[in-house]
């Protein structure tokens, strides 16, 4: 959409980057990026759950060989690198690589595609949450400007999403290194590596604790990175009118790749983690 | 853009996915992709075997076939043997049959023979009385010479 009238170039950008919201503050809840989080996440497990319930032993279907394919690859890297037998890491793996690819393949989708319908919608359902400043603009403004079209559908260029990953991911590790190691045997290897001395025991806490902390952030911090700067890129793309055709062509082109494979290295990352929190070192 | 509320409600969304996903999702795909790999590789051993017990039944096959041909074989030779022996034995059989018959005929031939010499001797003293009947223009005694007939007859 060219900016133009009311809208500036700035005020277009952050209406892309801001989110529906409810709640005031730290309490306030990103309602574009959880839902449909959670909505592509109810996807993946209704659809995979369905695939599941139907599978065959005998020639499996179409859909249930794309499916098993997915599963077959996850069992794959899980077992290359995490050798402990474990019936939670398989599950997790499979959940973060299929709900991360889901939530990055909505980049795909024109970035003003969901905000307009929403707005369009907001505007015939709830005409009276226009703002005030708003109530002269054309219509195409009008929808742009009222509430409901803050809209994001990519979750994971949100930061809450990607840390809140993280976060799931950061508990996993704790998890772990308490049921394979015990809780001393976790103390001592946060206290007692790298230099096993008494004397050494404040320095090398440091040094683990800011390796064990570093682990979720940069995992987080990776997923959001990238994709919120891919998206940004498509923001502005968006801001050139027509000649956005094949630039967006391209950018979306490229970022397949990115969508996949950040899903694949937070999976694979997640894997290591958990098996490095499971093994001794 | 903060750090709000979101990160819990997504840390607690991936809680609930990673369970579900623990519970209904896994379990039936991996068993399913185990199970199948476990039955393709049963069929596979199957197809293995079965193809061994098809080798051994070719061989099978081939070894009856030999023997059925080697036994054929001795059949016909011995076929052979017994018609050739037969085939000779009647040939000698016919032979000496055929020998004997000659020899009968022989013996015969001569009993004839004799006989018709026999005849002929009693035919020709009968004819020289009769001559010598005429010769001499008188009755003659045939029993009185009949001495000189049988030396007339012993001289033919």
């Amino acid at each position: 959409m060219a900016a133009n009238g009311n809208i500036t170039v700035q005020g277009y950008i952050n209406h892309h980057l801001t989110d529906m919201t409810v709640g005031e503050g730290f309490w306030a809840i990103n309602l574009g990026a959880l839902g449909w989080s959670i909505i592509l996440g109810s996807l993946f497990v209704i659809s995979f759950a369905l695939v599941g319930r139907k599978a065959t032993t005998g020639v499996p279907g179409k859909f249930q060989c794309f499916v098993e394919m997915i599963v077959e690859f996850v069992s794959g890297s899980v077992r290359e690198t995490f050798h402990t037998k474990d019936r939670l890491i398989a599950p997790v793996a499979l959940t973060i690589f299929m709900w991360i690819f889901l939530m990055n393949l909505m980049k795909l989708v024109p970035v003003d595609w969901f905000p307009t319908i929403a707005g369009f919608f907001g505007l015939l359902l709830n005409g009276s949450a226009l703002p005030e400043y708003a109530q002269n603009y054309s219509y195409l403004e009008q929808i742009m400007s009222h509430p409901w079209s803050y809209l994001k559908v990519a979750p994971t260029t949100d930061i809450n999403i990607a840390m809140g990953l993280a976060l799931g991911v950061f508990v996993l590790i704790l998890g772990y290194s308490i049921r394979y190691k015990g809780v001393g045997g976790f103390a001592k290897e946060l206290s007692l590596t790298p230099f096993n001395h008494w004397s050494l025991i404040p320095f090398n806490l440091v040094l683990e604790l800011v390796q064990l902390i570093s682990k979720p952030v940069s995992l987080g911090l990776r997923l959001f990175g990238n994709l919120y700067a891919g998206e940004v890129i498509f923001i502005l793309i968006a801001l050139v009118g027509l000649g956005q055709l094949p630039l967006h062509f391209a950018w979306a082109v490229f970022h397949i790749m990115v969508i996949l494979l950040q899903a694949f290295i937070f999976m694979m990352l997640t894997i290591v983690y958990l098996s490095m929190a499971a093994e001794d070192h | 853009m903060d750090i709000n509320a979101t990160l819990i409600g997504q840390s607690i969304a991936m809680v609930v996915f990673v369970w579900f996903t623990m519970k209904f999702v896994w379990p039936p795909l991996n068993n399913a992709i185990e199970e199948r790999q476990k039955r393709i590789a049963d069929g596979l051993a199957a197809s293995e075997l079965a193809e061994k017990d098809l080798e051994k039944a070719h061989e099978q096959v081939a070894a009856e076939l030999n023997k059925a041909k080697a036994d054929a074989a001795e059949i016909i030779e011995q076929a052979r043997k017994r018609a050739t022996k037969l085939v000779d034995d009647e040939t000698q059989r016919g032979q000496e049959e055929r020998e004997k018959i000659i020899a009968s005929g022989h013996a015969e031939i001569e009993a004839e023979r004799n006989r018709a010499r026999e005849e002929l001797r009693k035919q020709v003293a009968i004819l020289a009385v009769a001559g010598a009947e005429k010769i001499i223009q008188r009755e003659v005694d045939a029993a009185k010479q009949s001495d000189i007939v049988d030396k007339l007859v012993a001289e033919l």
